[in-house]
């Protein structure tokens, strides 16, 4: 059984079908990337999976469990994590506090032992706390922990997203163009970095991506997108030389 | 509405807050030091002692501030902290003093109307809340703003708040024997509910939970794609800022004897929004020199007569100008 199946999933806004049936599957252990010209519903369909869409027909099993009305905060609880196209932080808060809101799924604590201060309360503290900072060790970047995240640089704050998102201990990692402004350096790095990732926490890693070299780089799975719809899914080679595919991007031959 | 002028102001305002804060850097590192623990220490004393060397204008300002002091709290868990824009604050008092009003002059033990208050603020909150907190911002403001004006009207229509002219001839609370009847009393009542009410404040705020409130203020989608049930807290970080309301109401009608809907204009829910905003939006030290500012000036300026007014909202545009993060420095670079 596939950890993520996705089966015709359609998502409809008025008379725009941004996603038409899509089927396809994301096996254990593996990284998968999910490509397409722009607008072809990518990251609708990343929305669809995280609950932040209410798709308009089809069904997502995540673990063998259906995740259709499920709400987003519920879906992340359930071991699904994502970063965003633009990095979305906590613009206010330090890049500590960043990742320690990872944690808040994985905790029970609420108001009351807020208030209250029972040593289970605590001890929750603590684990968050020390969750975070393995997370941020991880990404490299615990000197700038008491830093406020919106005076970061660009590279450092897609570090911190994805410190946070690492944080709440997921099972599947989606990354909405983790690669978007980074600089050839920073991209090698970014390809070492979700290496790492799989193979120190064992986390499913699904993504989309623009920038093709990273893509045919790390995928060991590939699913093309066009106008919503799946035109193609198999290995880099496969995709390389797929017709259907490079027409998508680079248009038919005029003759 | 263009583009250009609001660019400079905030441009400005940028330049003389590196200014401000530039001077108070130097006050900020000083707190660092055991300096700040013997100044903090110096001030609660003075605070804490303020009846022993004062008149009795001078007990009744202190504690018409430290009133305050506990409305903005409440206040500043739900805007400072969550980001909600509750425009309606005064209506929480209300239903807290009008709750203890009525019991009181029942014949109700004044101690044992306070969990009363509390859960009529928690059903208050909760009417108001669960089918509005989804609202955007600006929205909340209008309902939240319409929700205080209603309040006041009911208070002022029905019999059982006493009409137009309210509740009279409530009866003063007694304390193991003792009845809290002079300034005194009242001064060192609210004074142990400031302190209850700064402890619970930094409390939520060193925690998971008021983490989770300033992720939602924040950022609410990536808050919710967190793992942060947005809903829940909203309405939590609602009900906080009702219950510090009420409980501050309750004693506020048996320290006046008397509750009249005119306390809770909706001028009342500007003004502690005001001190907050003055003081520094979600920053506990500036929520209490928010509120001393707040009540304090019109008293130190009333010399100046009809001035005072008029030179009190000249001094909040000038700093809402050149400091808009409040006058309490970011701890943070």
């Amino acid at each position: 059984m596939a950890l993520l199946e996705v089966k015709d999933l359609t998502m409809r806004f008025g008379g725009v079908t941004a996603v038409n049936q899509l089927s396809f599957a994301v096996e254990s252990d593996s990284i998968t990337s999910l490509i397409g010209p722009n607008g072809a519903g990518k990251t609708s369909a990343f929305n669809c999976l995280t609950g932040f869409y209410r798709p308009s027909a089809g069904d997502i099993l995540f673990k063998g469990r259906s995740l259709m009305g499920i709400a987003p905060h519920l879906i992340t609880k359930r071991g699904i994590a994502r970063t965003f196209q633009n990095v979305r932080l906590f613009k206010k808060m330090t890049v500590l506090e960043n990742v320690m809101s990872g944690m808040h799924c994985r905790v029970a604590s609420g108001v009351l032992g807020a208030i209250l201060r029972p040593p289970g309360q605590r001890r929750d503290e603590r684990k968050i706390r020390d969750t975070a900072m393995d997370c941020l060790a991880f990404m490299g970047i615990q000197d700038k922990r008491d830093r406020v995240a919106k005076n970061l640089p660009y590279g450092i704050q897609r570090r911190v997203e994805l410190a946070r998102a690492l944080a709440s201990q997921p099972q599947l990692l989606l990354l909405d163009e983790p690669a978007a402004g980074l600089n050839h350096d920073e991209k090698n790095q970014l390809i070492d970095l979700i290496d790492q990732i799989r193979r120190a926490y064992g986390i499913t890693v699904f993504l989309i991506e623009h920038n093709m070299e990273l893509v045919m780089r790390i995928s060991e799975k590939i699913v093309v997108l066009d106008y919503g719809k799946k035109i193609a899914e198999g290995n880099p080679e496969e995709i390389k030389t797929n017709p259907a595919v490079i027409e998508a991007y680079l248009g038919k031959e005029e003759d | 509405m263009s583009e250009e002028p609001s660019k400079l102001l905030l441009a400005e305002s940028r330049l003389s807050s590196t200014l401000a804060d530039r001077l108070t850097g130097y006050w900020r590192k000083a707190a660092e030091s055991p300096t700040q623990k013997y100044l903090v220490g110096l001030l609660v004393v003075l605070v804490a002692t303020l009846p022993l060397y004062s008149n009795n204008y001078v007990i009744e300002v202190g504690s018409n501030i430290l009133f305050y002091i506990v409305l903005c709290l409440g206040l500043n868990i739900t805007i400072g902290y969550c980001g909600l824009f509750n425009l309606g604050n005064a209506a929480f008092f209300a239903f807290g003093a009008y709750t203890t009003g009525i019991l009181c002059t029942m014949g109700v033990n004044f101690w044992l109307t306070i969990p009363v208050a509390i859960l009529v603020s928690i059903l208050v909150a909760c009417i108001i809340g669960i089918p509005c907190l989804n609202l955007r911002n600006d929205y909340l403001a209008i309902v939240t703003l319409g929700f205080g004006e209603i309040t006041r009207l009911l208070a002022r229509n029905l019999t059982i708040t006493g009409g137009p002219s309210g509740l009279v001839g409530i009866p003063r609370p007694s304390l193991f024997g003792y009845k809290l009847r002079t300034v005194t009393d009242f001064y060192f009542a609210f004074l142990i509910l400031v302190i209850i009410g700064v402890v619970v404040s930094y409390r939520i705020h060193d925690s998971k939970f008021g983490r989770a409130l300033e992720c939602i203020r924040e950022d609410e989608d990536a808050a919710e794609a967190m793992g942060i049930e947005t809903l829940k807290h909203k309405l939590l970080s609602f009900i906080l800022g009702s219950i510090f309301a009420g409980v501050g109401g309750c004693f506020f009608a048996v320290k006046m004897a008397s509750v009249s809907p005119e306390s809770f204009m909706f001028t009342q829910s500007t003004n502690v929004l005001m001190a907050i905003v003055l003081g520094g939006l979600g920053k506990i030290p500036g929520v209490l020199i928010g509120a001393t500012l707040l009540v304090l000036f019109p008293e130190i300026f009333r010399g100046i007569g009809s001035w005072r007014m008029l030179s009190f909202g000249v001094v909040l545009v000038l700093l809402m100008v050149f400091r808009p993060q409040g006058l309490w420095p970011d701890k943070y670079k």
